[in-house]
């Protein structure tokens, strides 16, 4: 199948007054047509600065290296104006807080019917029908009302919606969802998850869910990737990573998490010491201070290898988890 | 967690913290009481975890500071050990200050950046009158810092050093150097990784059975205060809508709501995610300046008759332990939008 985002050997690096900071480092995946892609990590994994790197959108003292290929066009050495027709356009981008997102002083019809005028050439009658298709897809309800109020007239849930929307006009092939529902109540999530479902059966779009929560990747992705200290420690189908983890790091991640279907009979086995500083990786892996099976030959950067089909991982060690 | 069974040392009878507001722009201005938290009631025994939870603006924080007395309430009882904290002045309550503490949230935000950690710590103590000798507080810091995980030389730091976790860890023992009987947790691990929340809920669970704490445990997360608690309150719009025993809470939710919040909750687990019954609530949370009439979920509840706009439920027993504020018996087992008589 052909894939509509493929990144490889990705290294971004961050200039601060303390050093320099390593935040993504070696990293390659890709995700396919239609296809859900979940990113997991804990803050600081790099999991969301691969996207930005891959976009553009890196901080002003933020450097990245490698090849970014969406649909043969290599993101990376895109000049901003190339960038700017394929971000919002063929990439459609939400983050976990909408109202930074969306301009406070023009309404929700302005934002969208420009979005429209702009990449997709409509007028702007056509716009503001085709604006009001989408919210009603995201079931805003009253779409026709809604459509002549401002963000602040939302609440955080409908604005979400409205993000999304957004992110659809131009009818992307990718869609990439940073924390879209952290800031939410778990009601609201559980309707923004079902919008997300329903936005990649109906327009077949591959959406890219970036998320430190395990179950909303449960529900949503069919593959998961995931990070620790800005690398790849393990990729695998959903099933295979909540059933059969492979990496110590993903079994433990799995194991530290309260469960709503558990009682609490047992305690959590959380994972002991903390994220490693990335201005101060640590030689070799780098999980190796807070694993329990580290070897002496941790002190190695582990490779990242194929373990399967589409199955990887990064750990010297040959035994699963 | 199966419940402790003692006498409760905390009972809370009706509490009500209503705030006067003034809304509306130059024209159409007008007062309006705002009812954060509205007739709420529970007990609390000694070592027992009581969880509070519920959408943001559903008046769990407001709950959680009205029974310290840091809001004052508008009506209601606040007994603690017998003694009804609402009628006590500031300097009588000073006296079951140590005896009641509190965790916050964000852990950073919640310590003073210009002081060290020994005396964050220590400032509990310090703070009234009578404090210990200087030599003596430090020792019992460095013991505290030592007992939550943390090393006793760090208390000439200051919290811009410490990660998330760590100053979580400051925050607790803070609350802890005063042997405190009940701890009031407002979403304390909410602000922290996935790794490094188990650490701090297992610490908390192993500081309540060690000095046998009472905790309140507020959090939006129903994982994390189906792990932490031994009985639950449900709270919307200021009102408690059920509370119940932990495991029965989740394996059988009694009122529409809790239902639907159970329901709403992502599992880490593929196949129950999929294959789950979901009841999804349809339109937004009301402003709780004009809450619904009757039963103030009904706005939202797929089963709402015409009684529930008429009449509040009361919060009745419906088994030993469990209370729930509906017309109806188990309204789930009808199907959605038949309302019985």
């Amino acid at each position: 199948m052909a894939h509509v985002l493929r990144i490889r050997d990705l290294n971004t690096r961050f200039d601060t007054p303390e050093g320099e900071v390593a935040a993504v480092n070696d990293v390659s995946l890709h995700v396919d047509a239609g296809e859900s892609l979940g990113i997991v990590g804990e803050s600081g994994s790099g999991k969301s600065q691969v996207f930005m790197s891959a976009l553009g959108l890196l901080a002003k003292n933020g450097r990245a290296r490698g090849h970014v290929d969406f649909h043969g066009i290599d993101l990376l050495s895109s000049s901003n104006e190339e960038l700017n027709r394929v971000r919002g356009a063929r990439i459609g981008m939400i983050f976990q807080d909408p109202m930074t997102s969306l301009n406070p002083y023009l309404t929700v019809a302005t934002q969208m019917t420009e979005v429209l005028v702009e990449h997709r050439g409509l007028d702007s009658v056509a716009a503001r029908a085709a604006a009001l298709r989408y919210l009603e897809m995201v079931e805003v309800p009253e779409a026709g009302k809604r459509l002549d109020q401002y963000p602040h007239e939302f609440s955080g849930g409908m604005r979400q919606r409205v993000m999304i929307a957004m992110a659809l006009l131009c009818e992307p092939e990718l869609l990439i969802a940073d924390e879209p529902t952290t800031a939410l109540d778990v009601t609201v999530q559980a309707a923004i998850l079902e919008v997300l479902a329903d936005v990649k059966r109906r327009l077949d779009t591959a959406i890219i869910l970036i998320t430190h929560d395990l179950g909303v990747v449960a529900g949503l992705c069919e593959r998961v990737i995931v990070m620790y200290a800005g690398r790849v420690v393990e990729q695998g189908t959903v099933e295979e990573i909540f059933y059969a983890p492979q990496h110590p790091y993903t079994l433990a991640l799995l194991n530290s998490m309260p469960r709503a279907d558990r009682g609490a009979a047992q305690e959590l086995q959380a994972i002991p010491g903390q994220p490693p500083n990335l201005q101060r990786l640590p030689p070799g892996c780098a999980y190796r201070e807070r694993c329990p099976v580290a070897e002496a030959r941790c002190i190695e950067v582990p490779a990242l290898r194929e373990i399967g089909a589409g199955r990887l991982k990064a750990c010297h060690r040959e035994q699963p988890a | 967690m199966s419940a402790p069974t003692a006498a409760p040392i905390l009972e809370v009878a009706d509490l009500r913290v209503h705030f006067p507001m003034r809304v509306g722009g130059f024209l159409n201005r007008r007062d309006v009481v705002l009812k954060a938290v509205d007739g709420v009631s529970f007990a609390l025994a000694r070592g027992e975890t009581l969880g509070v939870v519920g959408e943001s603006g559903c008046g769990k924080s407001t709950l959680g500071r009205a029974v310290l007395q840091l809001i004052a309430p508008t009506g209601g009882r606040v007994l603690w050990q017998g003694t009804d904290l609402t009628t006590l002045d500031r300097a009588a309550l000073r006296d079951y200050r140590q005896e009641l503490q509190v965790i916050f949230q964000d852990p950073l935000a919640s310590l003073d950046p210009r002081m060290t950690v020994g005396d964050i710590v220590a400032e509990p103590l310090t703070a009234q009158p009578g404090s210990p000798p200087r030599a003596q507080v430090r020792s019992l810091v460095k013991d505290t810092l030592a007992r939550v995980g943390l090393l006793p030389e760090m208390i000439n730091r200051y919290p811009h050093e410490f990660s998330g976790g760590q100053c979580q860890r400051i925050g607790i023992a803070r609350a802890m150097i005063v042997r405190p009987q009940l701890i009031v947790c407002d979403e304390p691990v909410s602000a922290l990784d996935v790794s490094i929340q188990a650490q701090i809920i297992n610490l908390l669970r192993e500081l309540q059975r060690e000095f046998g704490l009472s905790l309140i445990f507020i959090s939006h997360d129903l994982s994390v205060v189906r792990h932490t608690s031994h009985r639950i309150l449900v709270l919307y719009l200021g009102k408690v809508l059920e509370i119940a025993p932990a495991d029965a809470l989740y394996t059988e939710p009694l009122h529409p709501y809790t239902r639907a919040l159970i329901s709403a909750v992502p599992l880490p687990d593929p196949k129950r995610e999929r294959g789950k019954q979901r009841l999804v609530l349809h339109g937004d949370l009301p402003s709780p300046l004009s809450p619904p009439s009757g039963c103030v979920f009904r706005t939202r509840c797929p089963w709402a008759a015409a009684v529930c706009a008429e009449q509040a439920p009361l919060l009745r027993e419906v088994q030993p332990g469990r209370r729930v504020a509906c017309h109806f018996d188990a309204p789930g087992e009808r199907a959605p939008g038949a309302a019985a008589q």
